[in-house]
This record gives structure tokens, sequence and C-alpha cells, in this order.
């Protein structure tokens, strides 16, 4: 059974707490002066990391947990959160605020990130709740050529680098098996992310923050993509409250529904 | 390169902070007293380096690494996990153990303490940044975090011998809630009337006396108590010993009923000839009143976070309904102009008063004299907070008024800052006199 070497992307969001708002221009939502955090999917990934060793749930043990973020310089902080939690080390990719990259290009990003750090196993969160695409781990386990086990809710580790992955689907779970390398993305069930304690954070200021380019990856993430408009959803209708089922059934035959 | 700087600048500012000029005369006294503060980002000396002598002083309002780290983990912290206790625990009048032991387990119990300890090793403004955090949430927390931390493990940090810190310092951070014992029946404001008494043995000390209005004793192991060992000699017989809960002769005579942070304990203590052996002794003896003015100035400062925090929670818990919910003739309530002026009015001093506390930190921090700071925090803090925290009831009507949501707990939380940590008449004292020696010829 080989070490783990995991590799967690973490990604700077819009805190989930805060209502987003449409810029005037209509082409993307506000983010100046707004809270951000670490993208609750990546928590989960980060947390699942750091229990796997804590809890030696893979024979071969643990060997590296490095979480990478590629963005703004403030992207440091979410990094720093993630070795608070437990990853050993970070790497930051320094892509200027406004310059996102898409899915496809943090891909390929991550793609050679895996190539350079000799990761065998790479979590990620399902989605991101700012453009909530659901893409990137499933574009790169295309580009590695890994197998890949999506929306986790339980991981768990075998002989002879297998590794098992359930999911819940409508009406029930759904179990995965693969060998390693390979990519999970987490879903919400999957764990309940710690909080990083005062002197885990202040034990992750000294942990390695390796500073990177795109360009240190290969990559240039020129834009396939084009943002025609964002617009707020439509204010909702107010609703009313039932008190019970039968309540409900009663309001849904009354509408018409039933 | 720009955190470097960063860093540098308060040792920077340090060598740059020279002394403002004494002057002897009040008729040009512009701005005395004022010096520049210096913001060192850790404990250690500051390193000064006169190449960077004319890096700009940045505004009080901002934070190190370490504090914003500290004031988003707590803010966190806060919210998911004391928020949603706070009514129950203010109506039962008791502190929830789980929180306890999840502050000791997120690291908020020993911010000071440092690492080799098992604390987190941050700095002194780290901890007045999560006291007031904790406050915007729950005040009773938040005071029992700030006695913990301000008072009884800085004393320990600072005055215990290595065989004491080695004991104590670990449990201080990771488990036992400590407790600082100074106000006796008759001694308050005039603490050092003080009529607990320690007689010399042959291991140690016995102490006999009693002790009240003691933040935090349901909850604390570990108490400093202040007994006077020479009362022959006045204020100068007080030392300070260290007792812990299991010792033979110590009680817990009286839980107090309170108007406000109602979920933090308040008890009278009972000390029946209590054995205390030698090496608890804090310090060395007849030094205790120094500690202990020492230490409450700084406890000050943290009396002073709190207050602006609970300020805070009360206007955003205020504005927050007038500003999304309540509508009348048409409108929402914050639309109204009368609104609109008192909440910006008690914004700007909410704003002032922690641009008190955070100076007065900073100047803490420095090694500067911050005494008078401190006092000029700890009062105006309190005063705003007690002003805002009633005018947001007011704003809120009804909905401000019931124990369902948290105005009405706010306003009754703010009293106690006029109260406990020297009174708002003691602060003024300090603040006058002060003063008046800077002005008389």
């Amino acid at each position: 059974m080989s070490a783990l070497r995991i590799l967690v992307p973490v990604k700077r969001v819009i805190d989930y707490a805060v209502k987003p708002r449409v810029n005037k221009a209509q082409t993307g939502v506000e983010t100046a002066g707004v809270k951000h955090s670490m993208n609750p999917f990546d928590e989960l990934s980060v947390e699942e990391s750091v229990r796997i060793r804590e809890k030696k749930r893979a024979p071969g043990g643990v060997e590296d947990i490095c979480v990478i973020s590629a963005g703004p310089t403030k992207a440091q902080d979410i990094l720093r959160t993630a070795m608070a939690m437990g990853a050993d080390r970070g790497i930051h990719v320094e892509v200027k605020e406004g310059e996102d990259l898409e899915p496809l290009s943090v891909a390929k990003l991550l793609k050679a990130a895996v190539e350079q750090q000799k990761s065998n196993l790479v979590f990620l969160g399902k989605q991101s709740i700012d453009d909530d695409a659901n893409q990137t781990g499933q574009m790169l386990a295309g580009l590695l050529g890994w197998p890949q086990a999506t929306q986790a809710s339980e991981v768990t580790f075998g002989e002879g680098d297998m590794v098992t992955v359930t999911k819940e689907v409508d009406g029930g779970v759904e179990t995965v098996k693969a060998k390693l390398p390979m990519i999970i993305t987490t879903d919400l069930r999957l764990n309940e992310p710690r909080y990083a304690s005062l002197p885990n954070i202040m034990k992750a200021k000294k942990k390695p923050l390796e500073k990177k380019t795109l360009a240190d990856f290969g990559i240039t993430g020129e834009k396939r993509l084009k943002t025609l408009k964002v617009t707020e959803p439509p204010p909702r209708k107010g609703g009313g409250k039932v008190e019970d089922v039968d309540g409900l059934i009663s309001k849904l035959k009354e509408l018409g529904a039933l | 390169m720009r955190l470097f700087v960063r860093a540098l600048r308060p040792a920077v500012r340090r060598s740059l902070a020279v002394s403002a000029p004494r002057i002897a005369s009040g008729r040009t006294a512009a701005l005395p007293a004022v010096q520049i503060a210096a913001r060192p980002l850790s404990t250690t000396a500051p390193r000064r380096d006169p190449s960077l002598a004319d890096v700009a002083p940045t505004p009080i309002t901002h934070f190190s690494e370490t504090e914003v780290a500290m004031a988003e983990a707590v803010q966190k912290f806060a919210n998911d996990v004391i928020l949603p206790k706070v009514r129950d625990m203010d109506e039962a009048e008791e502190m929830d153990p789980t929180i306890v032991e999840q502050l000791f387990e997120q690291g908020i119990m020993g911010v000071e303490i440092p690492e080799e300890y098992g604390g987190a090793g941050m700095n002194f403004t780290a901890a007045i940044v999560g006291i007031e955090e904790l406050a915007r949430v729950d005040p009773s927390v938040s005071v029992m975090v700030d006695v913990h931390n301000t008072l009884v493990n800085t004393a320990v940090i600072r005055w215990g011998s290595e065989t004491l810190k080695k004991k104590y310092l670990p449990k201080l951070a990771t488990n036992t809630v400590g407790s600082f014992c100074l106000s006796e029946p008759v001694s308050g404001s005039d603490a050092f009337a003080l009529a607990t008494k320690a007689t010399p043995t042959e291991n140690g000390y016995k102490i006999n006396g009693s002790k009240m209005w003691i933040t935090n004793s349901m909850e604390a192991e570990f108490f400093i108590v202040f007994a006077n060992l020479k009362p022959e000699q006045g204020y100068k017989g007080i030392s300070a010993f260290i007792v812990d809960k299991g010792m033979k002769g110590f009680s817990i005579a009286k839980k107090e009923k309170k108007l406000g942070i109602k979920a933090s304990s308040t008890c009278v203590l009972n000390f029946d000839d209590v054995e205390v052996p030698k090496e608890n002794l804090l310090g060395q003896e007849g030094q205790g009143y120094k500690y202990a003015i020492q230490i409450l100035n700084e406890g000050r400062i943290g009396i002073g976070a709190q207050m602006t925090g609970l300020a805070l929670g009360a206007w955003e818990n205020a504005v927050k309904y007038v500003w999304n919910d309540r509508k009348q003739f048409g409108k929402l309530v914050g639309e109204f102009q009368g609104m609109q002026h008192q909440i910006a009015q008690s914004y700007t001093e909410i704003a002032a008063a922690r641009a008190l506390v955070y100076n007065a930190a900073r100047k803490k921090e420095a090694g500067e004299d911050f005494v008078m700071d401190a006092a000029m925090a700890k009062l105006y803090a309190s005063q705003v907070a007690g002003r805002v925290s009633g005018l947001a009831v007011e704003w809120m009507g009804g909905m401000g008024f019931v124990r369902e949501g948290l105005a009405e707990k706010f306003f009754r939380d703010s009293k106690i800052g006029a109260i406990y940590e020297g009174t708002s008449n003691i602060q003024l004292n300090t603040i006058a006199k002060m003063l008046q020696k800077e002005y008389t010829a």
C-alpha cells in the first residue's frame, strides 16, 4: 500500500453567510469589502484528509497533505486556515483579483501540480459556491486519466490501494471502488469541519507556503467563456406556512396542484 | 516584501516615539500627553532599523495577521457555537459547561500563554480582539474569557515561579478555569482595605477570610487570592496566593442573582483555615498590591473591549431589524431620518470607543504608560455600551423589549461595565489625578 500524498485544492470565495450583490455594470458580483472565506466544500476536503491521517485510516499512512489555491494574495489567508486545520504545507498561485480561472484552466493547473507534487490522491470540493460549476474534479480526472469518485459522503481505504467511496444519490446511496491514484470530490455530509484552534493558527504560520505563478505550471489562464450578463434572481413572492402534512395536501389541492 | 515592511513598521514607530514634551504651564498645552503609539505585532523586543524611519504610521484599526486570524476564528466560533445558547444560558443563569470545554479546545482560554506551556502564544491585542468578538455575541462568555486570560493567566505568566508556571499554565490553557479574588464585603473600590488574612505556617500559609463578587467562581478550579500577610504594614502586607478548589477550608458560600451577565457566575467565597503550601505564593510577599494594580490596569482594557463588543452586537442586532424587517407608514423604520441620525451617532460613538480601547492596548504592548488610556477606554466604552444598547432596544420597539431576541439582554449586560474592574467614578478619579499631575506647575 502506498503512502498517501494528498493534494487539496482550496478556493477563496465570498462567505456563505453573505448575500451576494450584483455589481452595477452587471458583469459579476460585488467582491470589494465583502467577507471571504474558504469554500465550504473545500473545508470538507481538508478535514477529511486530516482525519484520514489522525485516525490512521489509510493502511499506507499519510505522507503529505498539501493545499493549493489560485487567487489574489488574500488567498493565502485560507491556505493558512487549511494549515491551521492540519494540512502540512501550502502552495499559492498568484492570480490577480478579477482574473478568475475557468474550471478547465484550474484542472490543467492542478494536473501540473499533481505531477510536480507526486500526489496520488486529490480531494476536491465537489463545487465552489461562487460559480457552482461542479466541473474541476471531473476535468482533472479526465486530464490525468485517473478514476474519479464524486460527491463523497464516506471514504474508506482497503488493501492493495483500493478506495471505497459512498455517495448519496436520489433514493439511496451508491458505492464505488477504485484504485489509487484517484480523484475524490466531497459533499456536505462527509464530515463536520473543525474550527482552527488558536495554537494551531500560530503553528500554521510556521508551515511552508510556496508562492508560484501560473507560468510555473505552464498555464496561461486564457478565457474560453464570455460572461454576457449577471442579474439578480427575480424576488421571491411571499409564501404561506402550513401546519402539517394534511395542511400541505389540502393547500396543494386548493391550488389545483394535486 | 510588503508584509515584511509592515511587520517592521511598529518597531520603527517605536523608535520614532519620542516622548512628547512635558509642558509645565497649562497655557500652551496643546496635546501634551499624546504619544505616538507603537504597535508591535509580537511580544518580542522590537527591532530598530533607522533605514525604515520614514515608514508611515498605520491606522489604529489595522490588525496584524495574527489578530485578523483571531477575529475570524472567534467570530465563527461565537456565531456557530455560542449564539444558539445565549438566551437559554441567560434564563438559566448558568454557563453551559460544553461551551467552557469548547473554549479550551479552541485555545481561547490560553491566548497569551506561551506555546511551550500549551497556549497559543499570541499577543495582548489579539486577546483583546477575541474578547470583543465574544462580547458581540455574549458578554457573559466574554467576561469569563477576559478574566481568565487578562487577569489570571497574565498574573501567573508574569509573577509565577517556574514551578508554578509548569504546574498551572498547561492546565489554565487546556482545562482549568481561573478566578481572581480581590474584592471583599469591606473592600471594593477601596481594594486595599481587604480584611482576608494570611498567616505563615511551617510549610506555607494559612488563609482566613471571605471574598465577594468573584467572577468565574462557579466554573473555576484555580483562584488567585489576595490576603494580607502583615496587616500592621497596611496595604504593603498584601500578598497573592494560589488556591486550588480542592483545598480544605475553601467553599463557595453564595451565588449572586444579577441584573445582567447572568450566565457569568459571581459568588461569595469563604476561606476557613485554608492551608496553602509555600510554593503557592505568587511572586513575592508584600507585593500583592502592586500586582493587583498592574493587572487591573490592563484588565480595564479587556473590559473596554467587552463593552465595545457589546455595543457593536447591540447596534448590529437592531439595525438589521430596522433596515430589513420592520416597516411602518409604508417604509422601513430605519429609513426615517430621526432613526438614521441616532444610528449614525451611535456607530460613531462605538468607533470612538474602539479607537480608545485599541490605542490603550497598543500602548500597553509598546511598553508605554497606558494607565490613563486604559481608564479612558473603559470609562467611555462602558458609557457608549449603555447608551447604544439602550437606544437599540428603543429602535426595535416591542421586539427590543421582549426576552425573545437579544436586545434587552445587551442592555442589561451593559450596566456592569460601569461597575466592575473599577467603577466609572474610579476611572474618572484616575484620569483626573493623572491630568492634574501633568498640569501642576
